[in-house]
């Protein structure tokens, strides 16, 4: 199916009550070694097409590797390793995954 | 679209190639082993018209049959998003060839396999090259060819480029396809339903008005990605049913997402039964290596640290043996030139001595420093520690307008801009290749820094190193506002999103180190051979003639003609002809002030005619321009040759005459305005 901008409010208020910890946050807020599912992508059509192509596409896992809280961070999708602007992983929505 | 491919071809062979075979892949997947295992020694540079893009070109005699090998830029998609995914999907439509071997990366399967997914979507014959599966092993990834052969309907070919393993094969099954094109019946990757009849609807609006030669399927493929070239292309073709078309299009925007995802629900499946996947949360060397490596502050120290030993092993190693070439080679060389010249008109032997030997063999002694810098760079490289190096100064170097990539090939530049012009090569995106190019000049190389540390404490003493110190950063401020602009002129201002693959740690493949630095320093030869030799000769025709002394030489006279223009800056001729003559090498400047003022270089003799003719807001006017000045010859030949631009290099120089000049005349004015004398 289509993630549209505007479904995950549908999405997440449908199952707010079933799925307490599943909680959505943009990628640049997860923790080192924390695993996540992608929700979400936003931003312009160029953004969205080239983290897209790469493999952050909505129900892609993700391992974020390393993240200091400012400047880039490094994540791990579809088996290689990327490390991404702050500002380009402020669009990944994701939510954890429980280890 | 490619120059010199079929003539150069015909001309090395002695006949037309019976295979064309483009080689595609993503960044670091070891295309570029591939490519030097299969053409050797044949290779050759291939200009793109109207782009800055070059591909490589090269012949390979496979068991018989002359294949023609085109190496494509890296690319992780086929979309419009950087210059080398559009040359790659350019190339592809336009020149059509027989076979395309898509090299993969066993050990990013997954990702790599998106370029596949693209690929099927154009009416192009595939052969996959599952190149290094040792590394995969290491992770515990196994992958069975035989079974990611059956699932995907193409061949595939287990490779090991780094010790040439499986490349001829990979050329036997590209042969196959061609000879038997019936035996071609690919597993194609198709749009989720959700967005079929979407499809269906743009193809069936477009399909009457889309240029040749490109595919009406892919073109409303690529429509629905949002890809804005396309979508200009396309759009004054469409006359009236562009607003339907732009009604569908603005519906779905985001449509992307669901077919980049529909790509990777295609590549799991096609991946299912083929490949095994290690135990999840394992702690692998790259991770360990990078929680160091890339460390904002551990980073940056080692960063430092191996800098710090290749410039240490520059001047334990490479400034003895290029003093040793300097005696041996080019002193040696001049004395028994002379010697055996002593029936020839004094002319000639200046020429041959002068001219000749002092210009290409003072160039040729930077071969010492040139392999120590291509050898690191190449290991670094093959390392995976470039990108590391990379992704720690990236927040710096974007302040410059610059990519994290242009780091390593600036620093090098402090030592020798020859090295450090030919190390952008390994900067992939050829807007940001050039504009570090246009940048490195103003990075000041040793030899100038050595005539700034000896001009320096005749004109101020004991300030000199605060004088030194305030013209470095003086510098680093040009660099970085030549920098900004360039970016912002060029680039349109475009933020670049921030996104870099680090790949896998592993052991450098010496041999492929070994491919490009010989390439590296044959090209340097070259042009050592050809543009230094001819710039030699003529510069030394223009400091002899007519007159036969520097003085009344047409260099000598051009100098005293724009004596206005040294006036401006304090300056009297003399120390103009310097600054012409710090072309051939930067360390002229000294000699040859020598010379026209008539007193020896040693001893207290220069230091007081020079402190006696210049002001001290003069003599930072004249320290400013030698250090933003034109570079030396060599470094404007290899801007030349790897920009493979006249254009570039004339903006060049013509922009740092400006600059230097400009700073020159603003120092000394702006010291008479504030009263400095």
């Amino acid at each position: 199916m289509l993630f549209k901008h505007h479904h995950h409010n549908h999405h997440r208020q449908a199952d707010v009550e079933n799925a307490i910890d599943e909680q959505e946050l943009p990628l640049s807020q997860l923790r080192a070694g924390v695993a996540a599912r992608v929700v979400q992508v936003a931003g312009g059509n160029g953004l969205v097409n080239r983290i897209a192509c790469l493999g952050f596409t909505p129900g892609a896992e993700v391992t974020l590797l390393q993240n200091f809280g400012h400047g880039p961070l490094i994540v791990c999708v579809r088996g290689s390793r990327l490390a991404l602007g702050r500002g380009e992983a402020e669009q990944i929505l994701v939510t954890t995954i429980e280890a | 679209m490619i120059l010199l491919t079929q003539a150069d071809a015909s001309l090395a062979f002695g006949g037309e190639p019976a295979l064309v075979v483009a080689l595609a892949g993503q960044p670091n997947v070891g295309k570029s082993s591939v490519f030097n295992d299969l053409t050797g020694q044949t290779q050759y540079v291939s200009n793109w018209p109207g782009k800055t893009n070059q591909s490589k070109a090269g012949m390979c005699d496979h068991r018989g049959t002359l294949v023609q090998v085109i190496d494509l830029p890296g690319a992780y998609s086929l979309t419009a998003n950087s210059s080398e995914e559009r040359v790659v999907r350019d190339f592809l439509i336009h020149d059509q060839p027989d076979v395309v071997a898509l090299i993969v990366n066993a050990t990013a399967l997954e990702r790599n396999l998106y370029l596949l997914a693209e690929l099927l979507a154009l009416p192009v014959k595939i052969v996959l090259g599952l190149n290094m599966l040792d590394a995969a092993a290491q992770q515990g990834i196994t992958i069975e060819a035989h079974v990611l052969e059956a699932a995907l309907g193409l061949p595939v070919v287990s490779l090991n480029a780094a010790r040439s393993e499986g490349v001829h094969e990979l050329l036997d099954a590209a042969i196959r396809l061609v000879e038997h094109p019936g035996s071609y019946t690919p597993n194609r990757p198709e749009i989720r339903a959700d967005h079929r009849s979407v499809l269906a609807d743009l193809e069936r609006l477009i399909a009457p008005y889309v240029p040749a030669p490109y595919p009406a399927d892919w073109m409303a493929l690529k429509l629905l990605e949002g890809d804005h070239q396309i979508t200009e292309l396309l759009q004054p073709h469409l006359g009236e049913a562009w607003e339907s078309v732009h009604a569908i299009l603005m519906q779905h925007e985001d449509a992307i997402l669901a077919i980049a995802g529909g790509r990777y629900e295609w590549i799991g499946r096609m991946m299912r039964a083929a490949v095994t996947q290690p135990r999840a949360g394992q702690l692998t060397l790259t991770d360990r290596i990078d929680r160091v490596a890339t460390h904002p502050w551990w980073g940056m120290l080692i960063l430092l640290g191996i800098l710090g030993v290749l410039f240490w092993l520059t001047y334990a190693l490479g400034t003895p043996l290029q003093t040793w070439l300097d005696v041996n080679l080019v002193q040696a060389g001049s004395l028994w030139a002379q010697a055996q010249m002593q029936a020839a008109p004094p002319w000639l032997t200046g020429l041959v001595v002068n001219g000749m030997i002092a210009g290409v063999g003072t160039v040729l002694t930077l071969l010492p420093v040139l392999l120590i810098f291509f050898t690191a760079l190449g290991i670094l490289e093959d390392l995976g520690y470039m990108a590391r190096a990379a992704y720690v100064m990236d927040r710096f170097m974007h302040l410059m307008g610059l990519h994290g990539k242009s780091f390593l090939p600036l620093f090098l530049g402090f030592g020798c801009n020859v090295p450090a012009v030919m190390g952008t090569r390994s900067i992939e995106s050829p807007k940001a290749r050039l504009i570090t190019i246009m940048v490195t000049p103003l990075v000041p190389c040793t030899a100038r820094l050595a005539v700034l540390a000896t001009l320096a404490p005749i004109f101020f003493g004991t300030q000199a190193l605060l004088v030194t110190w305030g013209l470095l950063a003086l510098n680093l401020v040009v660099l970085t506002g030549v920098g900004v602009v360039l970016h912002e002129g060029f680039l349109g201002g475009e933020h670049k999103a921030f996104i870099m693959e680090l790949p896998l740690y592993q052991l450098p493949n010496l041999r492929m180190i070994g491919v490009s630095l010989w390439q590296r320093l044959v090209d340097f030869i070259k042009m050592a051979g050809t543009i230094i030799l001819v710039v030699s000769v003529l510069l030394w025709a223009l400091s002899t003639f007519p007159g036969g002394t520097i003085e009344t030489s047409l260099m000598g006279l051009i100098g005293q003609k724009m004596e206005p223009l040294g006036r401006v800056m304090g300056l009297d001729w003399q120390m103009l002809v310097a600054l012409l003559t710090s072309f051939v090498r930067k360390e002229n400047t000294i000699p040859t002030l020598a010379v026209l003022y008539g007193v020896g270089t040693q001893g207290a003799g220069l230091a007081e005619v020079l402190s006696s003719r210049l002001t001290q807001p003069a003599a930072l006017a004249f320290l400013a321009v030698q250090m933003l000045f034109i570079p030396c010859m060599a470094t404007l030949a290899t801007i030349r040759q790897e920009t493979r631009s006249w254009r570039w290099t004339a903006l060049s120089m013509g922009m740092l005459l400006v600059i230097s000049l400009g700073m020159g005349i603003l120092i000394y004015q702006g010291a008479a305005v504030v009263g400095w004398k």
